[in-house]
């Protein structure tokens, strides 16, 4: 539930998948998957490794070809579009690793998040930084020297120097310090109570499943599970299928 | 008990980054510290080794800034840039006489600069009118097109498939052939210059006299050394270059366009090389062959100050052109040197002839890449 | 698939073709001359293949970017030539060594090929000697940092050579270096005896390279090519490995180098300019096919009989533009041959091939080809 208690809004959905087929080489790895994200929520991709999660994200931005299916931001067709096309489109980002520009400062980074912006660069910039008041003490450091937990929240912060409609995220928590995983979801919550919907795909489910409102299980590149966060969590069979309970 | 070992563990971590860092820094120093000493001595005691060490330095530099910047953000050494530096220099030489070679002798193709009016004359003590200074713009353009052109051709399609830089280099060698071959083909091996007659000198304090092509020289590297400084660090395309440089991937996931970003940095290091050239042009004569040649120094240069810092070229240049100059002095110094650390049993005559000067920006590149392969300024590896 | 089989061996035909056909032309049909002309043709095919072989060794297998062959060209050449000369006899012509009458002992008849077995044996070792000093400081660069040392080292090199007239003797050079088993035949004849030394010392560095590449130290230099991280992980010490790949082919390149002497009878410090020094066999590697040495040969072959045909077409009538021109334009071509090789055929003429042992290779011929795993069974590894 957002702060002003509006809920998700079921209109259009702000992005929606439908049989997408992608893979590496010779070999697919999504077999037909379909998940749609509406303004405002937040949704996880949960599943066991091999699943095609991160595969998923990687087609429906453009980093990989979609061998078959189709993507809609905003009700709009957007199958196919390149990565620059989608980012302008409102389709934002995050890579599980290499997601920030280590040689460049924290400023820079940002400044390169918004750099096919054309106005209110500054002004965003400042909405980030209150997002994140970490960077925001920071802001002449090298990205290179920041530890695991504050790069991953610049490299969040990147990513929303667009203002995208949806967010992507690779695993956010991978590699991270139990104590850092829990800040890094927290921010991620207040992401999207300022406005912004995510989709974020997860390895570690209990934490996904406690801030997302709804949530897929994937499973050998096709859809198994879908619905509340809250009752997947309780769900024997999702349990069975991975989580090691 | 646990926390204890942490954060023991912690301290070791931070007492190991401590380490590093003070070797790396004293490693620097100590770098910093032999140079002061080699400019020291040799502005005190072979002064006019010295000033023309500056001047070779000042022209190696502005071919090292290009270097540097294709190295950067390209990761790519380019073992072209000498003989395009050349086709620069070479292209300023027909813009300005319009010569080509026929069979035997000269052809003049007609039109050229020098026929605008007061193109020739001279700009106060410099030994080029404002003629020169078109022809070199008009060879900057065609450089950075030709540049652009040899990018989409051969280099995109190899960065498509994901080449090693082996691949790179080896086709950058092909491409540096091909350039030599023409350049040969249309104005032939005899060396060319720019314009003839006694260029004066002028008497500056401390014993030292210079022509004031030397100082322009010199001004020129300076001021395109600070230039794409700014660019790189206070421009939103530099700082696309350098983000570019450091994680293309990431670049094209923050939607700037990636193929633009190498258009302009080859515009601007083709630029870069053709002026380079023409200012080479200015103080030597040409040759073909000089391009190959100049590839040593030049990543001494370039390596030596750090790759992709342009501070680096500027002062990695000069390293070297000093050094370069004053080896022929250096013969008596360590025939001294070899006394004292034997005792004086052996004192052999050493003669480092002229010849030598190539080994000079060699020794200086194996050293650097032994000792701190990140240069002065710390580029990449 | 069609053109693919085709295309090689017709490459390789049109060429043995033409560079036969040219030369018959031009001498209006002389069986004789035409003859006498391959037979210097493969003489110098044959020693080139050395060279080739040799850096495949330290390319197409170590994977050390040695763009300084030269280097070791010339320091084979120049010991070749210090063992099998005799002493120098006037005052403007000074070079160290003169060994030649050393090793020619009248009981052995062994001016005619001690010697030579000696230098030649020298040159190698004098070549492997530069690689081994060479490899402490270049050898854990990076591949293009590597490239520009090696370079440098070729540029400084002559350098010495010109500069100290007293070593060999500067930019004149030696000359007037004698042939092995010269005094045993005509001078007429002498060049089919050259020729056949020539194809015995490369065939037999082709036997030694292909049995050495398939013994257990010639599997571990392959990996180093493909994976060194790997290679390092199962205990090897990547180094020395290198070392040997390098410090091996240079001694190769020393041996060819002194053939080389022993064919053009001279040697001077222009002789191993960059690009008749290291491009050219460069060229011939990456055009025949880096990685295998069959590659080496027919990249060899395929270059340098472009090449002679090209200085065979100079012949012909050619406008006077063209005419003054031809060397040039036949370097530009070479250039760009390169280029469009890499952009065009990468993996060269011969493409490397990719086995472990020939064994392995009949037993997989013999047996059926297993069925293309089910989709569920690629699901199934997928998950684990």
């Amino acid at each position: 539930m957002s702060s002003d208690g509006r809920g998700p809004v079921a209109r259009t959905p702000a992005l929606q998948a439908r049989d997408v087929v992608a893979g590496y080489g010779e070999v697919n790895i999504l077999h037909g998957v379909s998940i749609n994200v509406q303004e405002r929520e937040m949704v996880a991709v949960i599943g066991p490794n091999g699943a095609g999660k991160s595969t998923l994200l990687k087609a429906v931005f453009g980093l990989l070809p979609l061998r078959g299916g189709s993507v809609f931001l905003k009700g709009v067709e957007a199958t196919g579009e390149q990565p620059d096309k989608m980012v302008r489109r409102g389709l934002g980002y995050v890579p599980q690793i290499d997601n920030v520009f280590s040689s460049l400062t924290i400023q820079e980074n940002l400044e390169m998040g918004a750099f096919v912006r054309r106005n209110g660069v500054h002004e965003r910039l400042d909405e980030v930084y209150a997002l994140f008041p970490v960077l925001a003490s920071r802001k002449g450091d090298n990205a290179g020297k920041l530890s695991g937990g504050q790069r991953q929240m610049l490299a969040l912060a990147r990513a929303l120097m667009l203002d995208p409609v949806v967010l992507l995220l690779d695993e956010p928590s991978a590699g991270l310090s139990p104590k850092m995983v829990g800040a890094i979801f927290e921010r991620i919550a207040a992401i999207n109570e300022a406005g912004t919907a995510i989709l974020l795909v997860e390895q570690n489910a209990r934490e996904a499943l406690s801030v997302c409102q709804r949530a897929y299980v994937l499973a050998m590149g096709t859809n198994r599970l879908e619905g509340e966060a809250r009752g997947l969590l309780d769900n024997a069979e999702v349990g069975r299928l991975y989580l090691g309970a | 008990m646990a926390t204890q070992a942490a954060t023991q563990a912690t301290l070791r971590d931070r007492w190991r980054d401590y380490e590093r860092a003070a070797r790396g820094f004293a490693g620097t120093t100590a770098l910093w510290v032999l140079i002061g000493g080699l400019f020291l001595w040799a502005a005190v005691d072979e002064r006019q080794l010295f000033v023309i060490g500056i001047i070779v330095g000042s022209i190696l530099a502005l071919g090292a800034l290009g270097l540097t910047l294709i190295y950067g953000v390209l990761k790519f050494g380019n073992f072209a840039h000498g003989d395009t530096m050349m086709l620069g220099a070479y292209l300023a030489f027909f813009f300005l006489t319009g010569l080509v070679k026929e069979t035997r002798r000269d052809t003049n193709i007609g039109i050229n600069v020098s026929d605008l009016p007061g193109a020739g004359d001279r700009i106060g003590d410099l030994s080029f009118g404002y003629g020169f200074l078109l022809a070199l713009v008009l060879a900057a353009v065609v450089v950075a097109a030709f540049s652009v052109a040899l990018d989409r051709l051969v280099y995109r399609p190899l960065r498509r498939r994901k080449s090693g830089i082996v691949i790179f280099a080896a086709a950058s060698i092909g491409i540096a052939f091909c350039i030599r071959s023409v350049l040969l083909m249309i104005w032939g091996p005899e060396p060319r210059t720019y314009v003839s007659g006694i260029v004066p000198k002028n008497d500056y304090p401390l014993d030292i006299s210079l022509k004031t092509n030397e100082v322009f020289t010199f001004l020129v590297a300076l001021g395109l050394t600070a230039l794409v400084y700014f660019l790189l660090f206070r421009t939103k395309l530099g700082k696309a270059m350098r983000a570019y440089a450091d994680n293309p991937d990431l670049s094209l996931v923050s939607g700037i366009n990636t193929d633009r970003i190498v258009t302009w940095t080859w515009v601007i290091g083709g630029a870069l090389m053709a002026i380079a050239g023409v200012l080479l042009g200015l103080q030597a004569n040409l040759k073909p062959e000089l391009g190959f040649q100049l590839l040593l120094p030049l990543f001494a240069a370039a390596i030596l100050g750090g790759l992709g810092k342009p501070q680096g070229a500027f002062i990695g240049a000069l390293v070297v052109g000093v050094s370069q100059e004053t080896a022929v002095a250096f013969g008596p110094v360590l025939s001294d040197i070899l006394e004292v650390l034997t005792l004086g049993l052996w004192s052999p005559d050493v003669h480092i002839s002229a010849g030598y000067k190539p080994g000079v920006a060699f020794i200086i590149l194996i050293l650097i890449l032994l000792v701190r392969p990140r240069g002065l300024f710390g580029g990449i590896t | 698939m069609r053109f693919e089989r085709v295309a090689t061996p017709a490459a390789l035909f049109l060429v043995a073709f033409f560079v036969t056909l040219l030369p018959f032309e031009r001498s209006g049909g002389d069986v004789g001359a035409t003859i006498s002309f391959l037979t210097v043709f493969l003489t110098t095919v044959a020693i080139y293949a050395v060279f080739v072989l040799a850096l495949n060794v330290q390319w197409g297998y170590t994977g050390v970017f040695n763009f300084g062959v030269a280097a070791f060209f010339m320091v084979g050449a120049y010991t070749a030539a210090i063992f099998t000369k005799p002493p120098s006899d006037t005052e403007f012509v000074q070079y160290v060594g003169g060994f030649g009458n050393f090793f020619s002992p009248e009981f052995l008849d062994g001016g005619e090929w001690l010697r030579f077995l000696v230098g030649t044996t020298a040159a190698g070792l004098a070549s492997g000697f530069l690689a081994f000093l060479l490899s402490i400081p270049t050898l854990r660069l990076r591949e293009d940092y590597l490239a520009i040392a090696t370079i440098g080292i070729a540029e400084v090199l002559r350098r010495v050579a010109i500069e100290e007239r007293g070593l060999v003797n500067g930019t004149n050079g030696l000359v007037g270096i004698p042939r092995p088993l010269g005094g045993w035949f005509d001078p007429g004849d002498y060049k089919y005896v050259l020729l056949g030394i020539a194809v015995a010392v490369m065939v037999l560095v082709f036997v030694a390279v292909e049995r050495g590449i398939r013994s257990p130290w010639g599997r571990v230099l392959r990996g180093l090519k493909e994976d060194e991280v790997l290679v390092a992980a199962s205990g090897k010490n990547v180094f020395a490995f290198k070392m040997q790949g390098f410090v091996l082919g240079a001694f190769i390149m020393g041996i060819g180098g002194a053939i080389f002497g022993y064919q053009l009878g001279s040697v001077a410090p222009d002789v191993f300019d960059h690009f008749f020094g290291t491009f050219l066999f460069w060229a011939m590697l990456i055009i025949g096919g880096s990685g295998n040495n069959w590659g080496a040969l027919a990249g060899t072959f395929f270059v340098w009989g472009i090449w002679t045909i090209s200085l065979q077409l100079n012949g012909y009538d050619m406008p006077g533009a063209i005419q003054s021109r031809i060397f040039f334009i036949r370097d530009f071509l070479s250039g760009a041959m390169l280029v469009l090789a890499l952009l065009l055929r990468p993996q060269g003429l011969i493409p490397e091939e990719r086995r472990v042992s020939l064994w392995l290779d009949r037993r997989m011929r013999r047996e059926k080809p297993p069925p293309p795993p089910s989709p569920a069974a690629v699901e199934a590894e997928a998950g684990n």
